[in-house]
């Protein structure tokens, strides 16, 4: 067992109402699993705590054998990203947002690597400079998950990514979500309630009402 | 000084300038006559109160009861400044950090190049002057970094995810607010002379003093308002972001919604 993720008996409560409920579970390193269940089941907020943005009120969740708050946080969150359904492009330009993930590392901004990227998502050079409001809702989220895996995180977590793309744009996250995967062994957490993505899915969690079914 | 007519019976007179004010909210039923009444009512007791005490220090002339009546200003502005920040934890001590680091750079600094001296009369006005502009830029400052943490609390969000640090997630709203803490000084600047003319400047030249002797303090005032507000914008900004954060640098909730 390679295990990426255990949970043990986590639970997050705001106020008097509980989201997530005692949950136990073990995540594999490499898998790409498929988290679905209801609106408002708690699917989101699960993987918000995987990835750092908020923290359970009980229970455990350890990242490699140790709890995710013994690890610096931004360090772990360069680690295990997280996209979300409906990403904001910062600044002005295209640049902008592919130069971030260097300037968080504090490196210099490599345009030949951030080409091949690009690539991956059928974009091309000429982007980079694109202003921001110049780009479609698909190319949008296309560069926004660039964002993400420009430096190969160990884990990506996507907060149903491809709700109101069209086919082609699903098809092309897909096929990145697949290369990264298969190609590096990138662990993959998807929520969705798209129903070919279901289908298709091998390794699913179904979430009702806060608990694991 | 001698051109100064005010009285008590000729304030008393001036009381009609009130009876105004109290006239037009009756009349468009405003329901503010009872905080006017209040307002005034205050100011006439503060400021005689102040009137005295400022009476007894410059007249006492010591260097304790100066630095006391500085310690007293500072306080409450940042008591003030605090109220202002609505939420913000630590709001009253980032603004007592900010304002007295202002206002003792910028006294020192006109202390020491001998634009004014270190005596009540002077420090004790200049402090009040200073640590009042700090306050409302401060005041500034807490509102627009809390309005612009709940209005783009999603893009903060996303630069975490991308492992951002919590200074680099908040550098455009830190930014923003220190300039929202001194574009109105800036703003005031730019029309200085043309659309109002300063109190400080007005009262010298009420009081009689060459209008030419009066501009020139007037310009000091300006470069230690500047000097004051940025100082102040830029601690309480640098200071209060931090605020929005938990010790595992997530957003709190509780402070955006």
């Amino acid at each position: 067992m390679n295990n990426i993720f255990e949970l043990n008996n986590l639970s997050y409560q705001v106020g008097d109402k509980e989201i997530l409920k005692d949950i136990t579970l073990n995540i594999e390193r490499g898998k790409y699993i498929t988290v679905v269940g209801p609106s408002g089941s708690g699917k989101s907020t699960l993987m918000r705590i995987l990835a750092s943005m908020i923290s359970a009120t009980s229970g455990k969740v350890l990242f490699e054998g140790k709890k995710i708050s013994s690890y610096e946080p931004t360090e772990y969150r360069r680690r295990v990203s997280y996209a979300f359904q409906q990403p904001t492009l910062f600044g002005k330009t295209v640049k902008d947002n592919l130069e971030f993930p260097y300037t968080v590392r504090g490196k210099e901004f490599d345009r030949n690597q951030v080409v091949e990227f690009l690539n991956y998502v059928n974009l091309d050079e000429s982007y980079i400079d694109k202003n921001v409001n110049d780009v479609s809702g698909g190319e949008k989220q296309r560069i926004a998950l660039l964002r993400n895996l420009i430096f190969k995180p160990e884990v990506l977590i996507t907060d149903e990514v491809t709700t109101g793309l069209d086919a082609e744009n699903k098809e092309i996250v897909h096929n990145i979500l697949n290369k990264f995967n298969r190609d590096d062994g990138l662990t993959i957490l998807r929520v969705t309630h798209d129903d070919s993505e279901i289908e298709q899915a091998t390794d699913k969690i179904t979430i009702k009402n806060g608990e694991v079914i | 000084m001698s051109n100064l007519t005010v009285s008590n019976s000729t304030l008393a007179l001036g009381f009609i300038l009130v009876v105004i004010a109290l006239v037009i909210g009756y009349w468009q039923k405003l329901q503010i006559d009872k905080d006017i009444i209040i307002g005034v009512v205050r100011a006439i007791i503060q400021l005689t109160i102040v009137g005295y005490v400022l009476k007894f220090v410059i007249k006492a002339n010591d260097i304790w009861l100066t630095m006391a009546f500085f310690v007293i200003i500072v306080i409450n502005a940042s008591w003030n400044a605090g109220k202002r920040g609505n939420g913000i934890p630590k709001a009253f001590q980032f603004s007592l950090l900010a304002i007295s680091v202002g206002t003792v750079v910028t006294l020192g600094t006109l202390v020491l190049t001998g634009s004014i001296q270190f005596i009540p009369e002077q420090i004790v006005p200049f402090t009040g002057m200073i640590a009042s502009n700090i306050m409302v830029a401060i005041g500034l400052c807490y509102r627009n970094m809390k309005q612009s943490f709940t209005d783009r609390h999603q893009q903060i969000l996303e630069k975490l995810a991308l492992g951002a640090d919590i200074k680099l997630a908040s550098e455009d709203i830190i930014r923003e607010s220190i300039k929202s803490g001194m574009q109105p000084t800036i703003d005031s600047i730019k029309t200085l002379g043309l659309v109002a003319l300063p109190g400080m400047m007005s009262g010298l030249i009420i009081a009689g003093v060459d209008p030419v002797k009066a501009i020139k303090y007037q310009i000091m005032v300006t470069f230690m308002l500047l000097a004051s507000t940025s100082i102040g914008s830029f601690i309480s900004c640098y200071l209060a972001y931090k605020q929005f954060y938990n010790d595992q640098k997530q957003l709190k909730s509780e402070l955006i919604s």
